[in-house]
């Protein structure tokens, strides 16, 4: 993965999915480590996010390197009209390694093409986050051990859901089986279940989320926004019916966790933060060390 | 012509000396294959017709450009709206060979993303896809992943 850049989940094999996990499990052992002494990464966020940047940025801190970059796009030349090219040849003088955040689909991999020093996708648009989905992957395979033969429950905005469409794709390489819960407007689109049916592995779908909760061994939790919704009323039927509570979770599998991409708003209640199977916030800690375990295999420390 | 054995054929649309004639496009595409080879702005004559009775495909366009040798990369564009074309080279009116377009592994700059949100509708980025199926023409876009189909294919 030396020197190539991150743009979809597609772009590496499963065996170089595995080294990066690997290496995230050194990074959180071992978090604070100089290797990237003298290297400098650029963060290009010409959208807002809070975990996806400050994890970068705290990434390369921990490891002894330099950031650069901007956190919103009109504090840049972009606001007098640059475009992404020149924005990203400029950029490449300055730095090893770019994260950008853009979003327009297909600018991380556009960038790819011009830049001259690798691109690691933290978001294109509606379409690919693939540190998200390794840090998903990391989670589930540190709190389950494994990842083949799982169940797992998809549950809220599947339809629009990206980190939820790369990791049921990623899931489809590994033997599990899919519990898909959402409201009929919001279920996963044909597309990225071709890929469960492809692989001939087992999915079902639900209306009802207390039906999966006994039988999941995650329970991934996604928000379902107001916006999404061409009648209100609509909403108005469904925004509680997905919204997990202490009062829900009496009768889990012994080693069942919730993750959560978040932000939430209020589909996971705030009574259940301190329970055992709450995992959301871990898995925003396990975002750092997975970006760490990136940046080292992708400058080749 | 005077030695030629065979039947004079009548023709819907006259011959050319010399050039290409594109035959059996499907009669819905012929002015998506004009705009396709920049036959809009091109000097030299060219004759054309559509809805034409055809034995084989019910209605068809034919289009006739005097003058004119397409490349392959450059006539198989084509195939992506009109599949069944054939492609007739005429010197001295005679037909010198006859060819059917294939559609390509990769279409680069003509076709349009059907995604609004993608990046190559919004800055002037050349438009790359691959092909995933050479029977319906469905095209998945390199930079935003996402298919654009047949029934929804615009040209640049």
């Amino acid at each position: 993965m030396k020197n190539r850049s991150l743009i979809s989940i597609d772009d590496f094999t499963k065996e170089e999915y595995f080294s990066v996990l690997d290496a995230a499990e050194q990074f959180e052992r071992k978090p604070v480590q100089n290797i990237l002494d003298g290297k400098v990464v650029a963060t290009l966020f010409f959208e807002p996010s809070t975990r996806t940047r400050l994890s970068f940025e705290s990434a390369v801190n921990y490891l002894g390197g330099k950031v650069i970059g901007f956190s919103d796009a009109s504090s840049s030349s972009v606001k007098k009209g640059e475009s992404l090219k020149d924005t990203i040849l400029t950029v490449c003088n300055y730095s090893d390694l770019i994260v950008l955040r853009h979003p327009r689909e297909g600018s991380a991999r556009y960038a790819s093409e011009v830049g001259t020093v690798p691109i690691v996708n933290a978001g294109d648009g509606a379409n690919q986050h693939p540190t998200q989905c390794l840090l998903d992957l990391y989670s589930i395979r540190k709190t389950q051990g494994k990842l083949d033969n799982l169940d797992i429950a998809f549950v809220g905005d599947l339809k629009y859901g990206r980190t939820v469409h790369s990791l049921v794709i990623a899931m489809t390489n590994f033997n599990c089986r899919f519990h898909l819960v959402s409201p009929p407007e919001l279920k996963l689109p044909s597309s990225v279940k071709m890929h469960i049916k492809e692989k001939n592995l087992e999915y079902y779908q639900y209306t009802d989320l207390s039906e999966v909760i006994p039988m999941a061994d995650i329970i991934y939790m996604t928000r379902i926004q107001k916006e999404r919704f061409s009648d209100p009323i609509d909403y108005e039927k469904v925004k509680n019916a997905y919204i997990l509570n202490r009062s829900l979770l009496g009768n889990t599998k012994p080693n069942m966790k919730i993750l959560h991409p978040l932000p939430r708003v209020n589909e996971i209640n705030e009574d259940v933060d301190d329970l055992p199977q709450a995992y959301y916030f871990q898995q925003a800690l396990n975002g750092l060390y997975v970006r760490q375990a990136i940046l080292k295999i992708i400058l080749g420390l | 012509m005077e030695q030629d054995k065979k039947p004079v054929k009548e023709f819907v649309v006259s011959a050319i000396e010399n050039g290409t004639v594109i035959d059996h496009i499907p009669a819905q595409s012929v002015f998506q294959v004009i705009h396709i080879l920049n036959l809009d702005k091109y000097g030299n004559q060219i004759l054309f017709g559509t809805n034409l009775d055809s034995n084989k495909y019910g209605k068809k366009g034919i289009i006739k450009v005097t003058n004119k040798y397409f490349k392959p990369v450059e006539i198989n564009k084509i195939a992506l709206v009109a599949p069944t074309a054939t492609l007739i080279i005429i010197k001295d009116f005679r037909v010198i060979e006859k060819k059917k377009v294939e559609i390509p592994d990769t279409i680069e700059t003509f076709v349009q993303c059907v995604n609004p949100n993608c990046i190559t509708n919004h800055e002037d980025v050349p438009t790359k896809f691959k092909v995933l199926d050479k029977v319906d023409s469905r095209l998945k876009c390199t930079y935003c992943e996402k298919i654009t189909e047949k029934k929804n294919m615009t040209f640049r």
